[in-house]
């Protein structure tokens, strides 16, 4: 994958995966305080349950005030505006993208075609200046050079290389053209050369950069399935500590009636529990880490798949990336290299290889496809044999390759070629080389033909190499065998996939055996042999009655019914306009590989979800410790027992309490932009690690943490 | 042999018999729920009620029917009581008085047994066998029902139906309940337990006086009374007496009989859902939370710290002899674990910490092993909870036996673990809050137990007394009964939704990057959710009562 990618547009002050800019946290502030605002905070219900206690014990600070009191009062409102610093920074990353990307998006004034019709000749028609805004779908535009695309759509007519780096931040042009799978273009975009007529596809205003800039700017962004039931599950935990501390209060009087002779604290007093303290204990029991974080991951996932150049266009696939059981990847430019090469020169009985090769490599020197080019570089490697230029050898001359011949080769004489023995030697097809051998007095031997079929047995390519000197008879010498190269870290990725628990499918035109050798080759786990649009179609419904999820990545318009129906579809952006509405990713790179990493990107979200849930959950023991004694061991000295951690005092045992819980949120701020690391593996190692970091470690973080706090502010005046 | 060598023994070969039981016990079980063939007696019951046993219902069909049948229960029970006078063994007791007998009603057809009367001064023959008793058979079989509807949401895909109630509730009482009854009848009767319908016999006891000691229908009433893990007692000591258990052996029998269906009811998940891992790893939750706790009230109780106790040697007060500390020990902790609530001594006589673990076995929410069917439903939702959790952490959509656990499925799971803490905490803070735990016998922390555990008991329909409280006025009477009501019915109708939602669902296979739900590390993080998830949120409150009293 290109490693530019990630550079939208300006390509600018984009962070890097990780690293959190301290700058990028002040930046985002005002926002943070702007989303205090209740009337927004409502979707968060943690959060609102937070704001709503900091804001009692700011009454309860004003009307009585202590230094204790007004230290919770201020870190309760810290602990909001953590919360929703997260969220902004989260948000900040898409609004510079975003930024760019409204840039790329001028008002331009379109020339729109009126009448026109397929191969109108240009007095047919008429033209006129439209804003593109007000372009309408079916409308036709001409574009000329040096001139923006005004809208999404297909070229109908004409050619042009486009300069598509507003959307992909890739500066190389790509070549547009009407018909076949390369004719969509996007608004925005640049025509660099010739003119072309465009067929506008998009409605107004749902252009491919309006969404993209709803997706990178989070506006109106909505939870996802899994967020979703994570909330509920946040709001039912929050609902049970919320009456847990409620009801508290009636015993914490009985208790306080019956042991009157314990003096009042600030903790406990004749009238219950302090406010104050009902609101720290409170605040402290409810899952706030992940409270806070939770939108920020999210933001933070479909910021990771936009770094690397692909558009979901929902959080939903996303998360069903995760998910998916079973991946179909296309052959050629997925797993294979997009060509065969030469792998090995088989020669026949009585020829040495390095004749083969010699031969070989004369008859492709003319040849510039790409498997020419690898006969030449396989001999070069093989037998040393140095290429030698058309210019070097001026007796030859050069049969190119042509559908009829079906082979090509050179024809070589001796010294200015007048006299002397003369050379042909010719490479193709292996049927039309042996008609050449037989028609020039050969009889070419059984072995030949055995070497063909055992090279097609195994997938692979042959072609047969021939030579015809005067006076002779034409003989074979020998068969280059040319392969799909599979290419180099495949077989490692799959692997990956298959402890993932990800079955992969290769799909291939090709006919079964071949298809056979190259999954086996690739070590892929299954294959789709002499696949039609229809038999993919088939493949996934079949899977999704198994109730698997299955990806696949398309870019033909035949794709656009498989992209939908697929759980993820990635589709290509050098695609055509049906493929991109029907998938639901599309990956402006272009790069097939690129569904892998999206399967990984889903799977670091919810991991990174669970374990800062695990987390907060577990971070509520210490909590316990530390806040249970400084309420009651006043009224019960027995209860000062559970206060290992040996808090100096209640006020500063709880204020730790509620410090650690503010501060934690901006500590893990970067690990939720950045998700929690992620190495493929089997699910019970994956649990296991996890379990062990976010789980153990959220039981003994906070007891360092609130014991490092009440070190340090147990000096504070009023607070010991 | 020591007192612990003896309390060692006798819980070893309480787990050993278990484990003997498990696999034939859980088999036959489970031929019981999933059988198709109808014997003669249930298919008279079924023409007899208009039930065809080959339809089925879907999940809101069997809630109503579960619904209907309890109130129906409820009704009658409550009209049974007030009519007492009037029909035949009523042994000339009087009418039961209203709020009593609703409390009573509720409480038995909601399997909690919560008794606010002394049954031996209140209830007559008839009350007792043809209403008590019977509400002990069908309401254990309603828990082992919706357990089995539960379970069948998971087996089960791409369908609406989760089996039929009325088909359900006959063969679970006719082919699971009835028989082990009789067996364990016969047993108590020759262990010395009474059988008889006499209206007592008057003695003269040792300081002069004359005593009525009530006769009855005691150990036909006692074995259900265990095995359907109901509680009622037919005396208001429970098994704390001679008549209802007479012997060190019959108090193990008693046990083993509380234990018995809970612990082997994950055979019977594991059979239906075509993994009997996944039924071991249910049941080892459920052992490792039952054994810490077994484990740790002995140990508390035999320490016996407090001044009494070790004044006297042994935290005997509010034991009987005949079973010593740790046979009472274990009796208390399997009594809270299951739903029981039957009791052979006094827990309000505990030590601090001993008592406070009866507490907290019903605060984990009944789940270790937990009642009959609601023990396997409550930790099956736990599990739901920890796969949700956990599940993320593998990165995929969390699934639980190829299900997955999205939205709606969470909902109903948040919900139901919802319910009993609040009506728990609500209840204890309304008594606090309206004077109500002045009826209590003590003052200060201990008193404070004694109230919480009066809610703790009912809204987790235990029904077990810590005792010390007078919980006959019609304040308590109502709020109990209002806690058993909706602490037995909304979770219910919670379980049986997502009953619903899950057989819906097409099956997502298993693959590498599944979560396994059978191995060592997921049953840690069930038992560790349920410690942390549940019994925390009471820790509060329980640092008030039994923590500041005994740390």
């Amino acid at each position: 994958m290109s490693v530019t990618s990630g550079q939208l547009a300006t390509g600018g002050n984009r962070i890097g995966g990780g690293l959190l800019d301290p700058k990028q946290l002040l930046r985002s502030l005002p926002d943070a305080v702007r989303k205090l605002n209740p009337a927004t905070l409502w979707r968060n219900p943690v959060m609102l349950i937070v704001e709503v206690g900091a804001a009692f014990t700011t009454v309860l600070a004003v009307t009585d005030p202590s230094v204790f009191a007004w230290a919770i009062t201020i870190w309760l409102w810290l602990t909001v505006v953590f919360a929703n610093l997260a969220e902004a920074v989260a948000e900040g990353r898409g609004k510079a993208q975003a930024a760019a990307l409204r840039q790329a998006k001028q008002d331009t004034i379109a020339t729109r075609l009126i009448d026109w019709q397929p191969g109108a000749r240009a007095n047919a028609y008429r033209d006129e200046a439209v804003p593109a805004p007000q372009l309408r779908q079916g409308d036709i535009v001409l574009v000329e050079a040096g001139g923006i695309i005004p809208g999404d759509g297909d070229i109908v007519e004409g050619i042009a290389s486009v300069d598509e780096s507003a959307i992909t931040g890739e500066s190389a042009p790509v070549i547009r053209e009407s018909g076949g799978d390369r004719s969509a273009v996007t608004g925005g975009t640049r025509v660099l050369s010739d003119q072309i007529i465009v067929k506008i596809t998009q409605k107004p205003g749902e252009s491919f950069i309006d969404r993209m800039i709803a997706l990178v700017e989070g506006a109106n962004r909505q939870k996802t399935p899994n967020e979703i039931a994570l909330n509920i599950l946040l709001a039912a935990l929050t609902i049970i500590f919320l009456l847990a501390v409620v009801t508290l209060q009636p015993l914490a009087i009985f208790s306080k009636a019956y042991q009157a002779v314990a003096p009042d604290s600030g903790a406990i007093t004749g009238s219950g529990v302090t406010g104050v303290v009902l609101v720290s204990l409170l605040v402290c029991l409810i899952p706030t880490t992940i409270g806070a974080l939770l939108s920020a991951i999210g933001i933070a996932g479909m910021d990771r798949l936009v770094q690397r150049n692909v558009l979901a266009m929902s959080g939903r696939a996303v998360e069903a990336a995760g998910d998916v059981n079973t991946l179909l990847l296309d052959k050629t430019g997925t797993i294979t290299l997009g060509n065969r090469q030469a792998a090995e020169f088989v020669p026949v009985e009585g020829v040495d290889a390095a004749t083969v090769a010699d031969a070989a490599q004369l008859s492709s020197l003319a040849d510039e496809t790409p498997e020419g080019r690898s006969v030449v570089v396989l001999a070069k490697n093989e037998f040393g044999l140095r290429e030698r230029e058309p210019g070097v050898m001026p007796h030859a001359t050069f049969v190119p390759f042509t559908a009829q011949t079906r082979m090509s080769g050179v024809d070589l004489t001796p010294d200015g070629g007048a006299v002397g023995t003369a050379r042909r030697v010719r490479k193709g097809a292996a049927a039309a080389v042996m008609k050449w051998v037989r028609e020039n007095g050969g009889h070419p031997t059984e072995q030949v033909g055995e070497i063909v079929d055992a090279i097609s047995g195994t997938g692979g390519t042959p072609l047969v190499v021939a030579e015809h000197v005067d006076g002779e008879p034409a003989r074979a010498l020998g068969v280059i065998h040319l392969k799909d190269v599979v290419k180099s870290g495949m077989r490692e990725r799959f692997d990956e996939m298959r402890r993932m628990g990800i079955r992969t499918v290769m799909i291939t035109g090709d006919n079964p055996r071949t298809a056979k050798a190259i999954a086996d080759d690739a070590g892929v786990d299954d294959f789709l042999a002499e696949a039609t649009p229809e038999d993919k179609l088939a493949l996934i419904r079949r899977e999704q009655e198994g109730g698997r999820l299955v990806a696949m990545t398309g870019d033909g318009t035949n794709d656009a019914p498989a992209l939908a129906q697929a759980d993820v579809g990635v589709a290509m952006n050098t695609g055509t306009s049906a493929a991109k509405e029907a998938g639901n990713m599309v990956d402006l790179d272009s790069d097939p590989t690129k569904l892998i990493e999206i399967v990984e990107i889903g799977k670091q979200l919810l991991i990174t979800r669970g374990a800062l849930t695990t987390f907060s959950i577990s971070n509520d023991i210490a909590k316990y410790f530390a806040i249970i004694p400084a309420m009651f061991a006043g009224l019960y000295p027995s209860l000062d027992a559970p206060n290992i951690m040996r808090l100096s005092s209640p006020e500063s045992a709880i204020l730790s309490a509620v410090i650690f819980n503010a501060l934690v949120i901006i500590a893990l701020i970067p690990l939720a932009l950045r998700g929690v690391r992620y190495r493929p593996a089997a699910a019970s190692k994956l649990l296991s690690r996890n379990l062990l970091v976010y789980g153990l470690g959220g039981i003994i973080v906070p007891f360092i943490g609130i014991k490092l706090i009440d070190l340090l502010i147990q000096f504070v005046p009023g607070i010991s | 042999m020591t007192m612990t060598t003896a309390g060692v023994i006798f819980v070893l070969t309480l787990v050993a018999a278990l484990v003997a039981v498990y696999k034939p016990f859980g088999d036959h079980m489970f031929r019981a729920v999933t059988g198709t063939k109808q014997s003669r007696v249930e298919r008279g019951v079924f023409r007899l009620v208009g039930v065809n046993p080959a339809a089925e219902q879907t999940w809101g069909v069997y809630a109503r029917s579960v619904l209907a049948f309890s109130a129906v229960s409820i009704l009658f029970l409550y009209l049974f009581q007030r009519v007492q006078n009037h029909l035949w063994l009523s042994l000339g007791f009087d009418p039961v008085v209203p709020h009593g007998a609703w409390n009573t009603a509720v409480s038995f057809v909601t399997n909690t047994n919560w008794q606010s009367y002394s049954g031996e001064s209140t209830m007559g023959h008839l009350v007792q066998m043809a209403g008590l008793a019977v509400q002990n058979f069908v309401s254990a079989a309603v828990g082992i029902a919706v357990a089995v509807a539960l379970v069948r949401g998971f087996a089960r895909s791409r369908t609406g139906q989760l089996g039929n109630f009325w088909v359900d509730l006959t063969r679970i009482v006719l082919r699971i309940l009835l028989p082990i009854a009789v067996l364990g009848a016969i047993a108590l009767m020759i262990g010395g337990a009474v059988q008889n319908l006499t209206a007592g016999t008057d003695v003269s006891t040792l300081t002069g006086g004359t005593q009525t000691i009530t006769g009855g229908p005691v150990a036909s009433q006692e074995v259900i009374k265990e095995l359907g893990t109901n509680g009622g007692g037919f005396y208001n000591v429970n098994s704390a007496h001679p008549f209802e258990n007479p012997t060190s052996w019959t108090n193990w029998l008693e046990i083993f009989l509380i234990l018995l269906i809970p612990f082997s009811l994950p055979r019977v998940f594991g059979r239906m859902v075509g993994q009997h891992r996944q039924g071991y790893a249910i049941a080892a939750v459920m052992g490792i939370l039952a054994f810490a706790s077994v484990a740790l009230t002995n140990v508390f109780e035999l320490a016996g710290h407090g001044t009494v106790p070790q004044a006297v040697g042994a935290a005997m007060e509010g034991k009987e002899v005949r079973f010593d500390v740790s046979n009472s020990a274990t009796f208390a902790a399997a009594t809270t674990l299951t739903s029981t609530g039957a009791v052979n001594s006094f827990h309000d006589s505990f030590t601090s910490l001993g008592g406070m673990m009866t507490m907290v076995n019903m605060m984990l929410g009944e789940v270790a092993p937990g009642g009959t069917g609601s023990g396997l439903y409550g930790l099956l939702i736990l599990a739901v909870i920890t796969v949700f959790v956990a599940g993320l952490m593998v990165g995929r959509t969390p699934e639980y036996l190829g299900k997955k656990i999205g939205s709606r499925e969470i909902k109903f799971a948040s919900l139901y673990f919802l319910i009993t803490p609040i009506l728990v905490l609500v209840g204890t803070a309304a008594a606090f809050g309206t004077g109500n735990n002045s009826t209590a016998l003590n003052v200060g922390p201990h008193g404070l137990s004694e109230v919480l555990y009066a809610f703790t008991s009912a809204s987790n329909n235990n029904g077990s007394a810590f005792g010390g409280i007078t919980v006959n006025t019609t304040w308590w009477d109502t709020a109990l009964g209002l806690g058993m009501l909706l602490g037995r019915f909304l979770p219910l109708i919670f379980v049986l939704a997502l009953a619903g939602s899950l057989a819906r669902q097409a099956p997502t296979p298993a693959s590498e990057g599944t979560l396994p739900t059978h191995r060592p590390l997921f049953i840690g993080m069930v038992v560790g959710v349920t410690v942390v998830l549940v019994a925390l949120t009471f820790l509060p409150a329980l640092a008030l009562g039994p923590l500041a009293e005994g740390l």
